[in-house]
Order: C-alpha cells, then sequence, then structure tokens
C-alpha cells in the first residue's frame, strides 16, 4: 500500500493529477452547456410547433365556428402520436380531448404556460398529476374561447428532457472512461518513474555504502532518466579517480612515513635492549637524529607543496635570469655527478629572463639533477642542463639524463604525491621530487613534462616568456 | 655569551636554556612578546632567540620595536613557516637569521655564535689565518705555508667563510646559504663533495689537517 502511494507521489503522477483535474472540470462544463443548449432547442422547436398549430386552430374556428373546431380537435387528439389537447369549460371541467387532468391553474390564464407542468393522459391513471416524480410534463398555449371554453394546445416535453438526458448520460459514461483511463496511465507512469527512481537510488545506495566500483542503470531509452544518470556515472567515475588517488598517497604516507618511525623505534629498542655497558648510544642517538631528520624533509617537502599549490606569493615572482640559476646549480652539482662517475653539462648559453622565484625554481631544478643522478645513472653517462625558446611564448629548459627513463604509461603517474616507480623503491627518497616540481611550474603558469631521449629521460620545464 | 630566548612553548625553552648552559652560555627565558620585550630592553643580552609566534605580542614585533629604540643585539627568529618569503619578512623586521621548526640545536648554536662574531667585527679584517694557511681578502690569494694554492673562483669563497668562522662550526645549510645563496636543504650530500675537494687541495701534502668535519653538526676550521 505504501509503495501503491508512493507511485503517486512523483512528478509524472502530480502532472498527470493536474491535468486530469483541468480536464474534468472542462469536461463538465462542457456536459451542461452541451445538454443546456440541446434542451433549449427542442424546447423552441416545441413551442413552434404548438403555436403553428394554434394558428391553424384559430383559421379553423373562425371560418367554422366553435362546433367545428370541437369536432377537429377531438379528430386530432385520436391520431398516434399525438399533440396534447384539452377542452373545458369555464370552470376548467373536462369536455373532450385526450388530457384529462391538469396541474391546478394551468387553465386560468390564457397564453403560454409559464413553466412545464403536470398532467394525465386519457385512459391514464388521473391520480398520477399528484405524484411529480412519475408525472409527464407538458408545455401549451391556453386559449379562452368567448363562451368562457378553455382550449389547451401542448405538446409533451419527455422527448426533450430524455434527449438532454441521453446526451447526459454518454457524456458522463465517455467522461468517466476517459477519467479511469487517466488514473491508470498516472498509476503506470507514476510507477514506472518510481521503479527507475528506485533502481538509481539502490545503486546509488550501493555507492555511498563504498561501493564505487557501482554505476547508475542507463537504459537504451536515451531519456531525461538516462541522461541524468549518464552524468552522474561521469561524476562518479571522477570521485573513483580522486579517491584512488587519495588512497594511494595515505597508503604511500603511511609507508613513507611509517617506515622511518619504525625503523627509528626498533633503534632506540635495540639499544635498550642490548648491554648497556657496551651499546654505543652515541651511535645509535646519532642515527636516530638523521632518521629523525629524514622524516621532518619528508614532512618539509609536503608543507611546501602544499604551499605552492595553493599560490603562496605568486604576486611576488620576480624578473629572474634563468640561465643564471641553471649555472649556479650546475656550479653546485658538477663535483657530485663527477664523484657518482659522470658528467654535468650545461650547454645554457644565453640570458633566460623570466618572471619567478629564484629559490622555489632552484629547488625545481636540484630536483631534477637528484633524480637523475639517482635513477640516471650510467657510467661514463651524461646529465645535460638545455633551454630553448618555443614558438616566442615558452622557455623550455631540460634536464636530460642517459638512464632507463620513465614508460610512457608512467609519465604523468610520476608526477604525483609519493609515487615511486617499482624500480626506484629500493633507493633513498620520498617520491615528492617531482610532485613538487610540478607544484612550482603551477605556480610559475608554466608546465613539467617528460619525455624520452632516446635513451633516458628528459624532464622539461615549460616557462612562459615574461612579458616585460 | 648571555642569551635571552623568547618563546612559549615551556619545555622547549627549558630544553634550550639548559643546552645553552652546557654549550657554556647563560640563558633567560621570557614565555611571551611584552615580557620578552621588556627583558629585552631592561637587560643587557649578547643575542637573542625570539620564537615568531608568541602569545600578547608577536615575535617580529618584538624585535622591529627593539630595533626602531636603536638596540642592536643580534636576533634569530624561530618559526614554523619556513617558506622563502616567510624568512624574507623576519630578515626585513630586523631579525639577523631565520632557522625553521624543527632546528638542531647544533644548528641553532653556530648561527647564534656567529651572529656574535658579526658583532665583533671580524667582516672587517682582511687577512684571515688558521694555523699555516693564510687568506688574504684583498688579493684573493691563499697560501699554506708559504706555498700557493691555487683555488676555483667558489672554492674561494667556501674556504673564506670557513675561515672568517674559524673555530666555530659551521652547518651544511649555512654553507649553502652564504656561499650559494639558497635556502632550501641539500637532498645529497653536496656540500660534502665541495668541502671534500676544498680540503684535497688545501691539506694534500700537508700533515696537520685543518678543515675538520664535526659529526652530526656540519663543519669546522681549527688549528
Amino acid at each position: 500500500m505504501k509503495r501503491f502511494l508512493a507511485a503517486f507521489n512523483t512528478t509524472a503522477a502530480r502532472l498527470s493529477a493536474l491535468y486530469l483535474i483541468l480536464f474534468s472540470a472542462c469536461a463538465v462544463i462542457l456536459v451542461f452547456y452541451m445538454t443546456g443548449s440541446a434542451a433549449r432547442f427542442l424546447v423552441n422547436e416545441t413551442r413552434e410547433a404548438i403555436a403553428e398549430e394554434v394558428q391553424d386552430l384559430g383559421g379553423v374556428y373562425q371560418r367554422n365556428g366553435l362546433r367545428v373546431l370541437v369536432r377537429d380537435i377531438d379528430r386530432r387528439s385520436r391520431r398516434p402520436g399525438a399533440n396534447l389537447y384539452m377542452i373545458a369549460d369555464n370552470t376548467g371541467r373536462y369536455l373532450a380531448g385526450n388530457v384529462i387532468a391538469l396541474q391546478p391553474g394551468v387553465l386560468d390564464t390564457q397564453g403560454w404556460t409559464e413553466k412545464p407542468f403536470v398532467y394525465a393522459r386519457f385512459g391514464d391513471d388521473v391520480a398520477v398529476i399528484n405524484d411529480p416524480e412519475k408525472a409527464p410534463r407538458a408545455l401549451a398555449q391556453v386559449i379562452v374561447v368567448n363562451n368562457g371554453m378553455r382550449i389547451l394546445v401542448g405538446r409533451d416535453l419527455g422527448e426533450p428532457q430524455r434527449f438532454r438526458e441521453i446526451v447526459r448520460q454518454a457524456l458522463i459514461t465517455a467522461l468517466g472512461i476517459m477519467a479511469a483511463g487517466g488514473f491508470l496511465i498516472w498509476f503506470f507512469v507514476g510507477r514506472r518513474a518510481l521503479q527507475r527512481i528506485d533502481r538509481v537510488s539502490e545503486a546509488s545506495a550501493r555507492i555511498v555504502a563504498g561501493d564505487l566500483s557501482g554505476r547508475l542503470p542507463v537504459s537504451s531509452a536515451n531519456d531525461e532518466f538516462d541522461r541524468l544518470s549518464t552524468s552522474l556515472n561521469g561524476m562518479i567515475e571522477k570521485i573513483s579517480k580522486l579517491n584512488d588517488g587519495l588512497r594511494d598517497v595515505s597508503d604511500s604516507i603511511a609507508h613513507d612515513l611509517k617506515t622511518p618511525l619504525t625503523r627509528l623505534r626498533n633503534r632506540a629498542e635495540a639499544a635498550l635492549s642490548g648491554d648497556p655497558q657496551r651499546a654505543d648510544y652515541r651511535t645509535v642517538l646519532e642515527d636516530m637524529i638523521g632518521e629523525a631528520d629524514q622524516l621532518i624533509k619528508v614532512f618539509n617537502a609536503l608543507l611546501l607543496i602544499s604551499r605552492v599549490e595553493a599560490g603562496f606569493s605568486k604576486q611576488k615572482l620576480d624578473e629572474v635570469d634563468l640561465s643564471a640559476i641553471a649555472a649556479e646549480l650546475a656550479e653546485l652539482y658538477e663535483p657530485l655527478v663527477e664523484d657518482a662517475g659522470m658528467t654535468l653539462v650545461n650547454e645554457i648559453d644565453a640570458p633566460l629572463p623570466i618572471a619567478g622565484n629564484r629559490e622555489l625554481i632552484g629547488q625545481a631544478i636540484t630536483n631534477l639533477i637528484d633524480n637523475a643522478i639517482k635513477y640516471g645513472c650510467k657510467p661514463d653517462g651524461k646529465i645535460t642542463i638545455s633551454a630553448e625558446r618555443a614558438g616566442g611564448k615558452w622557455l623550455r629548459l631540460a634536464v636530460s639524463d642517459q638512464g632507463s627513463g620513465v614508460p610512457d604509461e608512467d609519465k604523468e603517474r610520476v608526477k604525483g604525491r609519493f609515487v615511486r616507480l617499482d624500480e626506484s623503491r629500493t633507493k633513498p627518497g620520498s617520491g615528492l621530487g617531482l610532485s613538487l616540481v610540478s607544484a612550482i611550474m603551477g605556480l610559475h603558469g608554466g608546465d613539467l613534462t617528460l619525455e624520452d631521449a632516446a635513451p633516458g629521460l628528459r624532464v622539461v620545464l615549460s616557462f612562459p616568456v615574461s612579458k616585460s | 655569551m648571555k642569551v635571552l630566548i623568547i618563546e612559549d612553548d615551556v619545555e622547549a625553552a627549558a630544553y634550550l636554556r639548559k643546552a645553552m648552559d652546557e654549550a657554556g652560555h647563560t640563558a633567560d627565558v621570557a614565555h611571551n612578546g611584552d615580557h620578552g620585550y621588556a627583558m629585552a630592553d631592561t637587560g643587557t643580552y649578547d643575542a637573542l632567540v625570539v620564537d615568531r609566534m608568541l602569545p600578547k605580542r608577536d615575535g617580529l614585533s618584538v624585535i622591529s620595536a627593539l630595533r626602531a629604540k636603536g638596540d642592536m643585539t643580534p636576533a634569530l627568529v624561530l618559526s614554523a613557516l619556513g617558506e622563502v618569503d616567510d624568512r624574507v619578512t623576519g630578515l626585513r623586521a630586523g631579525g639577523d637569521d631565520y632557522l625553521t621548526k624543527p632546528y638542531a640545536f647544533s644548528e641553532l648554536l653556530a648561527r647564534l655564535e656567529v651572529l656574535l662574531r658579526r658583532q665583533n667585527g671580524v667582516e672587517q679584517e682582511t687577512r684571515y689565518q688558521v694555523g699555516d694557511l693564510v687568506l688574504n681578502r684583498l688579493s684573493h690569494e691563499v697560501k699554506r705555508a708559504d706555498q700557493s694554492i691555487v683555488l676555483q673562483p667558489r672554492e674561494y669563497r667556501l674556504l673564506e667563510y670557513l675561515m672568517r668562522h674559524s673555530g666555530q662550526v659551521v652547518t651544511r645549510t649555512m654553507l649553502l646559504e652564504n656561499v650559494w645563496d639558497y635556502h632550501f636543504d641539500p637532498q645529497t650530500n653536496v656540500i660534502d663533495v665541495h668541502i671534500s675537494r676544498l680540503r684535497s687541495k688545501i691539506e694534500k701534502g700537508f700533515d696537520k689537517p685543518l678543515l675538520h668535519t664535526i659529526r652530526g653538526a656540519g663543519y669546522m676550521m681549527r688549528d
């Protein structure tokens, strides 16, 4: 019952209910108008027929006198389907005709009867005139002749009334059928809408419960429900992706922060459980400080990424020379690269003015060189810093190595926080380097792209050329 | 050296004071900005360690108020805010150095001692000497036991900074800041490599080491 009622509590059902009510109102007006005008038409017809006959009988009376008139009326009243006739004396007593009794007072006034009146036909039970429900009604003209005799000529109103009744019945039946049809359609349309809504609700309930792989049902009809479901599915897809990303990050946080924390704890525990006399507390504590420093670095990097992503000091970008920063960092890193058995070549030879933050760009290039040393490692390998102008709008600074590169499918992914490719998990690092670079490039209105240097990886920082 | 620590975290302040005592200095502690300002204004301190976020009056306003009265006591700002623009605001307000929390005490101490030395006018000397190593700031000549040593410009600046602060611990971050002018943490041992190159140039062929590695802190030039 609740579901049945719920079917009516839908937009479709409410709309059809509204239409049904409007339609019924129009139909009722129509019924009254049609039956009314049909009845008026028939009454007018009746009056005209009576008037014609009265004129006819008037002629008879003038030509041949009363006697012939009475005989004529008597003859006319015996015909099958005859009109109504009554001849009465001056007191209203019946003399001749096919009407034997009348509603009292009808004969008192000459001319048209004001309203339809009740009468009894010759041969019928006279008492019928006391029963206004059953008695037939008629319309008539009363003529008072010279000697006080009254002549009534009328016509039964049964036919127009029956006609009106039939029209009304027919209309009511037709409207009833239509109403029932509308009601059924209302019910089924409402129920169908409700069923689809229910399916969507069930699907979304599953999704809310945590099953983000679920999707809303889409039928082949491509109606408004399907369009809505399709766009909602797109939204769920996006949420699901973000959720996956978030889970990856929290998994990585758990791993990348828990691992050093665990090591920290284990070291303290091991130092305590060993021989307190022989334990080299100093070394243990120094190691622990180193471990803690690493953790702090990870936190600092995370904080810096969020601050850079939030766009801090965007208004404080100064005119800086990219080539100078590159040269300084090349100089800073050159000995380290050499110690790793590789060479660092800085190919930039012309000034590259851009609007930027020297510290952050320095940090970004540092991260790229760090990565090149860690992952582009190869005996006698070469790390190259180069720059080019692209189409007058962009300055592209590239750091290339000759290592194993990054597979195409991972080139976007490695920019994420804590993302480390499986091969690099064994090497030290936080997985935050490239995401910091990406955030820094975002702050500068630029872009970070990873390209294939064949062999090796080329990381390109694209800066917009400064306006001034 | 007598230091005033203005820090609202009671435990951190107590730890700092104790560490200062152990390093042979004396330290007073103030726990809010107003109190700290009053103590700095009336007392005679060699250096101030000021937390940036303090109750009642923030650290930077304490320092700028002191500077406005002509008090130039070197001040080191401590802050949980460590970004480039925060550092710039901190230094513009009159702070002499800026250190981000969490910090190593050795780093704090090294920076404080450098600040004090700056007060004593070492900056103006034209010739630095550690043992038999001599650096002439006018001719940019470096000699050890009268033997000329050829250095790259950056190596010269590195050595100059180390010798200016001889007898003091100089941390890797301080070197990156002062010799290269970058304020981020070097992710790898970039500085160590430069030091070892410099060391091989000034110590090769000589018995006595002058450039010492201080474990867990940094480096020190010492006879």
